[in-house]
């Protein structure tokens, strides 16, 4: 501390004057920086929340039909995009997950210092990098090219962004496993496949949960993979592989644009269906992480 | 990273141990299993780099380098050059980690230093909410509230700055009294608000790794808390700090939806900040839909494999600051 050294006496005093000042405004600047944070995200909420109220009904969020932009927004509903948008992501969480999942435990369990299992890991880290936007672009480069718009392309691309996040969040839980268990379970005989499936996974389950939701609850609100995957269609297509699809997310976007009170009106109502379905998503991660950081303890 | 040896299943000594010398086959083929869903990362990462710049190629053939880095872009004539929008993204992105840098910095340091750990659960709370709404949300609200909202405030800097040197060309008005709510800066600001989770959360990761030793000895020297951070926090997680802003910048540059709505869609180079502009991702999402003749689309294709690039060129330097910081501290410790 250049400030003390050059002192001969100690001084035991508070720090006074302009020493005292400057850590004072230091402090209140963090506060003012978090305040920075807070504005913002109250200002999106409420103005959501207000905004999106008036037009969320039941009959909003079932029915299948997307008027034309011209109508109001108590006429028909979003159904098809409330639908497009769960099946999308689930069908994309049902492949990512299990994946990633598998992938962490090949870095962590099988490859321990092998080049192998470090590159796939850096990959990993790589991967979480690449924008979204370059994700729906490859699938459509790869998928819809060949064999048409879906929404099991948008799925691919929403798994694309999930797989990762998944990895690196699973590999982080299975490193916190205390080695003893491992031990134990191979001394009783057991195959590393069933140490692994029996001992390591449950062990660690709570933050592989909680990391999962939290990478769907990511994927849930993405709009730039589905723009060119899955297309925009007004009714609803329950067949998640065959025929465009339509999203929340993607109906925001067109809708915001739209000159129409309509449209408008039915853009803050997506959005507000859109946050509520990722908050629930990230509230449900942080109960499973609170639940299992209780038990462990 | 742990130095410990991983203990392995036991190798059966032989017939005599009565025990199986082979490893049964559900065994070997979890192992497989797993090898190949590791493999997929790579796999699809290959892919990406070679299905894209593929479908991009009568992009680089039909206009060539000089034709690529040029400024104009205009599809119905055939003119596709990138130019505009990598400086868009350039500097919409670097506005927003300004922004963003010392608002991280202030909540991590808030977040590691200045609340006892009971409160800082609500802070967290906070930051993981900012960090799942949607990007099409920010878009929205950006488009319909922000942008009317901040028009007016960027006439009255505008003309306050209007003349001075340098300030009047970043915030000055353009041609004598323009200026527009939907602009380089307008997405600039939403970026900011969209990365800092992100940069907080790993700048907090960083901070955590000082040593309640340094930290104690400025204490013990008599330092007031903000001394204790400018000499005992700052030095050891510098590096580290700049390593997530990095993390941030390469998310900035990839982001598109929020920026697509907000950036005002005018594919223009131009020092004013308060004027519309473009960037690579929302040229990107918005014009695809259109571009079914050949060139086109392969030009858009060729810009996402062009972010593709920069954005894993970022992300890398960044590993490898937040890594070389990492062994240097180690050395040290």
């Amino acid at each position: 501390m250049a400030t003390a050294t050059g002192q001969q006496q100690v001084d035991l005093r508070e720090p006074g004057g302009w020493r005292r000042a400057k850590n004072q405004l230091a402090t209140v600047a963090m506060w003012f920086a978090f305040l920075c944070l807070l504005v913002p995200l109250g200002f999106v909420l409420v103005t959501v929340i207000a905004k999106g109220a008036s037009t969320i009904s039941w009959q909003f969020l079932s029915n299948g039909t997307i008027p034309p932009n011209i109508l109001p927004a108590n006429i028909d509903g979003m159904g098809a995009a409330v639908v497009g948008t769960l099946e999308i992501t689930g069908f994309a969480a049902v492949m990512a997950i299990p994946l990633g999942i598998l992938g962490a435990v090949y870095i962590n369990e099988y490859g321990g210092n092998r080049p192998l299992a470090k590159l796939i890991s850096f990959l990993a880290d790589v991967m979480t990098g690449v924008p979204s936007i370059v994700m729906g672009l490859f699938i459509f480069t790869i998928w819809v090219l060949h064999f048409g718009y879906s929404g099991l392309a948008g799925s691919f691309a929403l798994a694309c962004l999930m797989l990762p996040i998944v990895i690196r969040s699973t590999y982080e839980m299975l490193r916190l496993v205390p080695d003893e268990l491992r031990q134990g379970s191979y001394a009783l005989g057991a195959t590393k496949a069933r140490v692994t499936l029996t001992v390591v996974l449950p062990t660690a389950i709570g933050g592989i949960v909680s990391g999962s939701l939290l990478a769907v609850a990511r994927a849930a609100g993405e709009t730039a993979p589905l723009l060119f995957t899955i297309l925009t269609v007004e009714a609803t297509n329950s067949n998640l592989f065959s025929g465009a699809d339509t999203a929340l997310s993607t109906q925001i976007f067109v809708n915001a644009a739209q000159p129409y009170t309509g449209a408008v009106d039915r853009a803050w109502g997506s959005a507000l269906t859109l946050i509520a379905i990722t908050f629930i998503l990230m509230i449900v991660a942080r109960l499973v992480t609170a639940r299992f950081n209780r038990y462990a303890r | 990273m742990s130095a410990t040896v991983k203990a392995g299943p036991a190798t059966p000594a032989g017939p005599a141990s009565g025990l199986s010398p082979r490893r049964p086959l559900g065994d070997i083929s979890f192992q497989v299993i797993a090898l190949v869903s590791g493999l997929l990362v790579l796999v699809i990462l290959v892919l990406i780099a070679v299905t894209m710049s593929q479908q991009s190629t009568s992009w680089f053939t039909t206009e060539g380098w000089s034709g690529i880095f040029s400024t104009d872009w205009d599809p119905a004539h055939g003119k596709f050059g990138a130019m505009a929008f990598v400086y868009g993204t350039v500097v919409t992105s670097l506005i927003g980690v300004i922004i963003a840098f010392p608002v991280s910095m202030g909540v991590a340091l808030l977040l590691t230093e200045v609340v006892p750990r009971r409160w800082s659960q609500p802070i967290v709370y906070v930051i993981d909410l900012l960090a799942v709404v949607p990007s099409v949300v920010w878009g929205l609200w950006g488009f319909l509230v922000l942008v009317p909202w901040l028009q007016p405030i960027y006439g009255h800097v505008a003309s306050a700055v209007n003349g001075i040197w340098i300030l009047g060309n970043l915030f000055g008005f353009l041609n004598g009294n323009y200026v527009s709510g939907a602009s380089f800066f307008t997405a600039g600001l939403i970026l900011a608000v969209m990365i800092t989770p992100i940069v907080t959360s790993l700048s907090r990761e960083v901070i955590a790794t000082v040593p309640t030793t340094d930290k104690e000895g400025a204490y013990a020297l008599g330092a007031t808390r903000w001394e204790m951070i400018r000499g005992a926090v700052w030095p050891h997680s510098q590096t580290g700090v700049v390593g997530a802003t990095l993390l941030g910048l390469g998310r900035a540059m990839g982001e598109t939806i929020a920026v697509a709505l907000v950036i005002g869609a005018s594919p223009t180079i131009s020092s004013h900040l308060f004027t519309p502009g473009y960037s690579m991702p929302s040229v990107i999402a918005n014009q695809f839909g259109e571009a079914t003749v050949g060139v086109f689309r392969a030009a858009l294709i060729g810009m996402g494999v062009l972010l593709f690039l920069l954005t894993i060129l970022v992300n890398l330097s960044a590993r490898a600051i937040v890594e070389r910081n990492a062994r240097r501290m180690r050395g040290t410790a």
